[in-house]
């Protein structure tokens, strides 16, 4: 028994996922992570992922990105079915669709800030100059144009995660993924972070699909789903 | 799309405490690589700096060096008046006999004894080999049983000094001088007269003729002249080709080098893959961030493939440097042709540094090829998963 969250919006969902499985095979005995998930999320939506730990959430966010893949069923991101693209297709597709923000930041130790928001710009073909201007706005919008040429251990853990935040939006992707991104932070950066990830939503269109245990980090979405035992439930 | 290249470089300095073991050895195995082809370099340089390309050796056939050939004095008497050999003035034919001689002599500091190459040398055949100085004392003067040593053996061999005499043969042998042969074969030799060498080792032929033809043309017809002559049995070639052909000595050696550095490679790759297996699984996180950012297996196993190449670079270059320490650096060794002490100095050419700085990066580039390609092969979600 599947229960369906519709969008509300009449337009076509970013995100359409449909009968998601996930089985883990864990010696002799499959787990299932996922358990016929169907989920429409629509563009602009600041999306909140929550349950318990186990639940699935995490797994679900990971097959959405195009970082893992289900043992069955259909996710749509955009129209195009990510579950059937290749391993190269998926590396082309994620970097240019999706920005992601983990919990522990996930920057490059020795690469500077600057350096680090570049990075998936190294993959477009785009000249130096073009990329320039990309990583400074981007390192604006989240207001660390002054620590450009810090290495990741010169900042703060929330000072850190805004780079991440940088990074994930200097592709300029339609979504934006983010594994409890306030996991590691005080509250007060926590709070930094989630309103930059709310205006992304609110002001710049972008798609936000957060995992979160905390409910005061939930409260920042426009929706929130919960899974448990790799359901949804309400 | 390539990572940046100062991804790799900067990882590979930024862990330099766990990456200096990988350095220290690498630079070992090049160090012992670029030492030992350095031997061979000098000995190599030694014989091949020897000889004027005007003059033509003559050698007994089938000798394959001068101090084992002999050479009838009929044979010198016949080929003297050979019209393509050069003239002085006077109209003396350019043509020196030579006597060689080996004597076993004791070195210094009761270091044991070694062969030492005498050669009975001629006024003519000093004038053939102007390589040849004088840096200490004065020539020999015919028939008063004096000898002049090459100032590289003197600091090698007892009774070398200025004054000091050592026996041999029938006689005893005063130095009165020593004498430096330029980097070539001569910094081997000992020089005495001619005639009185053959009274003394009561020697009726000679070893060796060094002659000097008129010009280019005459010399390739005098070698062929020679050669196709059944009565002499004799063996003619450009001094310089003789010298340059004496290289056996470095061959061993050189073999060795190479034998060496492909057994010390071995454990060199091992500890590269090591530090490599260390790097990569402190990174494996970082590996699977790259990933989900959009780089390839490729450009994760190329950025691993420059961080190991650099890292045996450096090793390589530290290798060179202890090696490049003992360029110049005089020593000696049996030469396998003569059986003699031959003098040779340290030779660090610069393509023996490229050697060196390629082979250290062949051997970081195989030393993580594998932790490279295991790493771009895990599945993004278990890396991003790894702790």
């Amino acid at each position: 028994m599947f229960v369906r969250f519709m969008a509300a919006e009449a337009e076509e969902p970013i995100v359409q996922i449909r009968e998601l499985f996930k089985v883990y095979q864990q010696g002799e005995i499959n787990v299932t992570a996922l358990n016929g998930i169907s989920l429409d999320i629509a563009r602009g939506e600041f999306l909140t992922l929550m349950g318990p730990s186990g639940s699935g959430k995490s797994t679900l966010l990971h097959i959405i990105a195009g970082v893992d893949r289900p043992s069955s069923g259909s996710c749509h991101v955009q129209g195009i079915d990510v579950t059937a693209l290749n391993e190269s297709e998926l590396a082309d597709w994620r970097n240019h669709n999706v920005g992601f923000v983990f919990q522990t930041f996930n920057l490059i130790p020795v690469l500077t800030a600057y350096e680090n928001v570049e990075l998936p710009l190294l993959l477009t073909r785009l000249s130096s100059g073009e990329r320039r201007r990309q990583v400074q706005t981007a390192l604006e919008l989240v207001g660390l144009a002054d620590r450009q040429h810090h290495l990741p251990r010169q900042l703060s853990g929330g000072q850190e995660q805004r780079v991440a935040i940088a990074r994930a939006l200097v592709t300029d992707p339609s979504l934006i993924v983010a594994d409890e991104p306030t996991g590691n932070l005080d509250s007060h950066s926590a709070q930094d972070v989630l309103t930059i990830l709310q205006s992304l939503s609110r002001s710049a269109g972008k798609t936000v699909i957060m995992v979160t245990h905390d409910p005061k980090a939930a409260a920042y979405g426009s929706r929130s789903v919960h899974l448990e035992k790799g359901e949804l439930s309400n | 799309m390539a990572l940046p290249v100062r991804y790799s470089f900067r990882n590979a300095l930024v862990r330099w405490r766990s990456t200096l073991a990988t350095v220290l050895g690498i630079a070992l195995v090049v160090f012992v690589f670029v030492l030992l082809q350095s031997l061979a370099a000098g000995i190599e340089k030694s014989s091949g700096n020897t000889g004027d390309p005007r003059n033509i050796l003559v050698v007994r056939k089938g000798a394959t060096a001068e101090s084992a050939s002999l050479i009838s004095r009929e044979n010198f008497q016949q080929i003297q008046y050979f019209e393509e050999i050069a003239r002085t003035e006077r109209g003396e034919p350019i043509i020196s006999a030579d006597v060689l001689v080996l004597i076993n002599l004791p070195r210094r500091n009761n270091g044991g004894e070694a062969n030492v190459l005498l050669r009975g040398v001629t006024p003519r055949g000093m004038e053939l080999r102007p390589q040849v100085s004088l840096v200490a004392g004065r020539w020999f003067t015919p028939g008063k049983r004096e000898v002049v040593v090459s100032a590289k053996l003197a600091r090698r061999f007892a009774n070398f000094d200025l004054g000091e005499s050592f026996r041999s043969g029938s006689a005893q042998l005063t130095v009165v001088g020593w004498l430096d042969g330029g980097g070539s074969a001569f910094d081997s030799e000992c020089w005495l007269d001619a005639d009185e060498a053959r009274a003394i080792f009561e020697r009726d032929m000679y070893s060796s003729f060094l002659i000097r033809p008129k010009d280019k043309v005459s010399g390739t017809n005098l070698i062929a002249r020679i050669e196709n002559d059944r009565r002499f049995k004799l063996k003619a070639e450009k001094e310089v080709e003789y010298y340059r052909k004496q290289t056996m000595t470095a061959a061993p050696i050189k073999w060795l080098g190479g034998f060496l550095a492909v057994m010390m490679s071995v454990g060199a790759v091992f500890a590269a893959m090591n530090t490599m297996y260390a790097a990569v699984g402190a990174r494996t996180r970082e590996i699977g961030t790259l990933r989900v950012l959009g780089f390839r297996r490729r450009a994760v196993v190329v950025a691993l493939l420059i961080e190991g190449g650099f890292l045996a670079f450096l090793g390589g270059g530290l290798g060179c440097a202890l090696a490049f320490y003992w360029n110049g650096y005089t020593t000696a060794t049996l030469g396998f042709e003569t059986f003699s002490e031959i003098v040779f100095q340290f030779r660090v050419t610069p393509l023996l540094v490229i050697e060196g700085l390629f082979f250290a990066v062949i051997v970081g580039v195989i030393g993580t090829l594998l932790p490279a390609v295991r790493a771009s092969r895990l599945p993004v979600i278990v890396a991003l998963k790894s702790v």
